[in-house]
């Protein structure tokens, strides 16, 4: 038990140390620029005492280290900065969408978890048989379609034809829960479509994998029932690589979720990053990549840990 | 060097000698292609339909990229085979016109991303020390975060434009290539004929090119085409976002985002770029994994 503590305790600081130079890559992307911010913003109308006005406000004039440990310390207190598009509070600008983007995440992952572990468990329990065959030319297929493609077909079949969903999600903070999924079904419906076949394609090649091993054989080879070797003998071994997927996927979700807003008008944090690149709205931009990588590496970290605590050979140390 | 050389003996004196071995190695690929299945036949054909029309899109349309030839959003029919787009240019020509930009430059990238990911890697793997950790843990950083989100951020700060573009996402690309490489030339450098070629006194040019290389290229190849398909949909997600390519140059992506309002009147033109960007990845998705089934049956174990 106490190795197994140590192995977490490590990997939990490993996390922290990447979360912080994930963070020194996003304040300090600013510095690769030629000149610097000021000049970039103001182009040709730039002049010495615009710049230097310019730098002071937003405190350029001081050194890099100093302004990186200033940016976190607000940051750690949940104070973006100001965006510079519109020179409102940015923490004011991404509370909710923060709130949509999860919501749209957890929507498409509780829909699709389940869909694809269950179908890839069977895909990989009928290995080579015509459900399968169809399954992988179908998923297959799927994982190559752009993911914008996928809500225009959703949109033009559910909703301009059947008249079933809205193609416009517009949520607001106080849209009743119901009519929220109801509004958010077909980006959800996207996002699911887009991440079973990968999630599906991946459970299935490590049960596979699992069912070719040594000890599978053995218990084949000694004449136990089927029901028994996937209860007693597989499933056991299988959660840490479905975890895995499962977690990697949600993960992706986060990020797959970009383009999904930005076809259904859902006000969400992917729709805010992408016009503030277009824009150039620096602070806005950290802000949102901060957010989604914090997110990112989180679940990834999630999946390590669980799959450390889940595997069977770590619980019962030599 | 001696390849260009060889190439030109073998056609001049093709009649009397034995075909040289790159003619060989021809026809045995013909051979396998021949007995391919049918999805990866269909794959072959489909790229080579794409790649031809990206090659003589000037030749194939009837106007020019960014012309505008008629009214607005003009329905399907004579003169304008597929209608006309937002602006009144002609979607055919676009169509065909954003094969060659959209190919051209995803395929430019691939290929950027593979020569920085493969040679750092197979550095890395054949000198190993400080300087395999060194790229090792930068690649680990880059990766910890998801590449879409990195790449918004550097093209915040650099602006949008197609060099900026093509680098940063050879660059965030180049780190799946580099584990790769490094991966698979591991296995391969502590082979017993890589040692022979030290004792021999070969030097690091020969070892890596002439030792290591030519048995790390099929799982290279096969990583080729899906690097590729996840460059080409990383490039038309962010021209859909309006990030990628800048008009007025014709490119699937954009063409889908310009013209988006036409689909919720149930008018599927639109839709036509990217079903165009679907199927070459479809393609090329159902070779390689013909690809990788055949050189390594990897395919289930992997």
């Amino acid at each position: 038990m106490f190795k197994l503590l140590k192995i977490v305790l490590q990997r939990l600081g490993l996390g922290v140390l990447v979360l912080f130079i994930i963070s020194v890559i996003i304040a300090g992307a600013v510095e690769l620029l030629p000149g610097d911010l000021c000049q970039e913003l103001q182009g040709q109308s730039a002049t010495k005492e615009t710049v230097a006005a310019c730098r002071k406000e937003l405190g350029l004039d001081k050194p890099v280290y100093h302004r990186y440990f200033v940016w976190l310390g607000n940051m750690l207190k949940g104070d973006f900065g100001v965006s510079l598009a519109n020179g409102r509070q940015i923490s004011e600008l991404i509370g909710d969408r923060t709130a949509n983007t999860f919501f749209l995440a957890i929507y498409a992952a509780i829909i699709s978890v389940p869909l694809a572990v269950a179908l890839g468990i069977l895909a990989a329990l009928h290995r080579n048989s015509i459900y399968d065959r169809v399954v992988n030319i179908v998923t297959l297929s799927s994982i190559s379609f752009p993911e914008f493609f996928v809500a225009y077909i959703l949109i033009i079949f559910f909703s301009v034809n059947l008249g079933w969903f809205p193609s416009l999600s517009n949520i607001t903070p106080d849209t009743p829960l119901t009519e929220k999924m109801y509004k958010a079904f077909l980006p959800a419906l996207t996002l699911t479509l887009v991440v079973v076949a990968h999630m599906m394609r991946m459970t299935r090649a490590s049960i596979i994998n699992l069912l070719a091993s040594p000890y599978i054989e053995m218990a084949n080879l000694k004449g136990m029932t089927r029901r028994h070797i996937i209860t007693k003998h597989a499933l056991p071994n299988a959660w840490a690589p479905i975890v895995n997927v499962i977690v990697i996927n949600l993960a992706y979700l986060i990020v797959g979720v970009v383009v999904v807003e930005v076809v259904f008008v859902y006000p969400g944090l992917g729709q805010l990053i992408v016009d503030s690149v277009a824009k150039r709205d620096i602070p806005v931009v950290q802000a949102c990549c901060v957010i989604f990588a914090a997110t990112y590496i989180i679940l990834n970290l999630t999946a390590d840990i669980l799959s450390i605590i889940t595997n069977p050979r770590l619980l019962h140390p030599r | 060097m001696t390849d260009k050389y060889e190439s030109t003996v073998g056609q001049t004196a093709d009649a009397v000698a034995p075909p040289p071995p790159h003619e060989r190695r021809l026809s045995d690929a013909w051979k396998a292609l021949k007995k391919a299945p049918l999805s990866a036949k269909i794959g072959i054909i489909v790229i080579l339909i794409y790649v031809f029309i990206a090659l003589f899109a000037p030749l194939l349309t009837p106007y020019g990229e960014s012309e505008v030839v008629g009214a607005e959003f003009e329905p399907w029919g004579e003169g304008y085979l597929l209608g006309t787009d937002n602006l009144g240019r002609d979607m055919l020509t676009r169509l065909f016109y954003g094969a060659r930009n959209t190919i051209g430059i995803a395929f430019v990238t691939t290929v950027l991303a593979f020569l920085i990911g493969g040679i750092s890697g197979v550095l890395a793997a054949t000198l190993g020390g400080w300087m395999d950790q060194l790229f090792s843990r930068i690649v680990d950083v880059l990766m910890a975060i998801p590449a879409l989100i990195f790449a918004l951020l550097l093209l915040t700060i650099f602006g949008t434009s197609i060099p900026v573009l093509v680098l940063v996402i050879a660059v965030l690309d180049s780190t799946r290539v580099y584990r790769l490489a490094r991966a698979v030339s591991l296995n391969v450098v502590v082979m017993d004929f890589v040692e022979a070629a030290r004792l021999r006194g070969e030097g690091m040019g020969w070892i890596t090119l002439k030792e290591v290389l030519p048995n790390i290229m099929p799982p290279l190849v096969a990583e080729f085409g899906l690097r590729f398909c996840f460059v080409f949909l990383t490039i038309a997600a962010l021209s859909f976002l309006g990030l990628g390519l800048q008009p007025p140059t014709a490119d699937w992506g954009s063409m889908v985002r310009d013209n988006a309002t036409l689909i919720t009147y149930g008018d599927i033109t639109p839709l036509i770029p990217a079903a165009a960007i679907a199927l070459l990845t479809v393609a090329v998705n159902f070779v390689v994994d013909w690809f990788l089934h055949k050189t390594s049956g990897l395919r289930d174990d992997q």
